[in-house]
């Protein structure tokens, strides 16, 4: 199984996608944001980083890389594409997702390993998490506050777009950002498209792959959370499925 | 040569985390009486030859599909400004 990772000028988290696409048993391809190839892949990571420097807004220039016409015409076909943190930034600001991020409402970076509730497990992404799953996975971001009219907002909880929520269990944070890290509207983590084929993130799941270097388990031990792998695996499964 | 010049704002009912930061810096350097800041993003593009009406559509354009998210800004205003104003 052959999955792309895209690199883009300023990208930083593409060898740990990789990485988290082989040690979930696939075989991750390189793609890079000036080809308009996309290598036979059958499903594509956007990963995070600071794309074009996040000139003008995060992922606003990234949206006009030659990869990224083919990554919509993927994605617009069924191809499971999957958006983290600047990723995810990137597949709003090309409407494959609603929505936008804006700057974290306590206006600092803020790393930590973050819970989140799994809330749709039906996606290319999810399948292999229960619904009402906590994970805890790392998060670290300035412009990490979702935001979408209520309109929108509305729709994401009627049809169960909202595939990941916030929730509390973090070890630090800023006072009155214990659950929500940013701010997000409706403590939204992560979003699917109506086809669940394409999901965005702000928190990194590729962080958390490999124990050793995962996130921490509070009152258990540290860097051994390797709760991310389930995305990697979940798209391996649900593309042979 | 003509400039065009684009505002771009946050939209009103979305939290400006820039804005409230200047604002909170304001009174701490003296400056009172300012209750509150939006921050915004000016563009000035130089055109070359005449700003005409379809120069000015296309531009309309380029602002609402790439120096703004109208998702989360509004283009407030394009201003055409040439260059005897300026010298």
């Amino acid at each position: 199984m052959r999955i792309g990772v895209v690199t883009f000028p300023g990208t930083l988290d593409d060898r740990d996608a990789q990485r988290a696409v082989r040690l979930a048993g696939g075989e991750a391809v390189a793609l890079w944001h000036r080809e308009d190839d996309l290598r036979d892949v059958e499903a594509i990571v956007l990963p995070g980083g600071f794309s074009y420097g996040d000139y003008l807004r995060a992922g606003a220039i990234s949206r006009f890389s030659p990869v990224m016409e083919r990554v919509v015409d993927a994605a617009k076909g069924g191809m499971p594409v999957l958006g983290i943190c600047n990723g995810f930034q990137i597949l709003c600001e090309t409407h494959l997702l609603p929505g936008a991020m804006i700057k974290n409402a306590h206006r600092s970076f803020l790393c930590r390993d973050q819970p989140l509730v799994v809330e749709n497990n039906r996606t290319a992404w999810t399948g292999g998490y229960e619904a009402g799953q906590v994970i805890r996975i790392p998060l670290k971001n300035q412009d990490g506050q979702y935001v979408a009219d209520e309109r929108t907002l509305a729709e994401l909880e009627a049809e169960g777009r909202v595939a990941f929520r916030y929730t509390a269990g973090a070890t630090h944070g800023p006072a009155g950002f214990e659950a929500n890290p940013n701010g997000s509207r409706h403590d939204i983590a992560g979003i699917t498209n109506a086809e669940g084929n394409v999901v965005g993130l702000m928190p990194h799941p590729e962080h958390a792959v490999e124990a050793g270097f995962g996130a921490d388990r509070p009152g258990e031990a540290t860097r051994t959370g390797v709760d991310g792998l389930g995305m990697f695996t979940s798209v391996l499964r649900s593309l042979v499925a | 040569m003509p400039r065009v010049v684009v505002h771009v704002m946050p939209k009103p009912e979305i939290l400006d985390p820039q804005g409230k930061a200047v604002a909170a810096a304001l009174p701490r350097l003296g400056f009172e009486g300012i209750s509150s800041v939006r921050q915004g993003k000016r563009f000035e593009l130089e055109v070359e030859g005449e700003v005409t009406e379809e120069v000015l559509a296309s531009l309309r354009e380029a602002a609402a599909t790439l120096l703004s998210n109208p998702v989360i800004e509004d283009v407030v205003a394009i201003e055409v400004d040439d260059a005897e104003d300026r010298a």
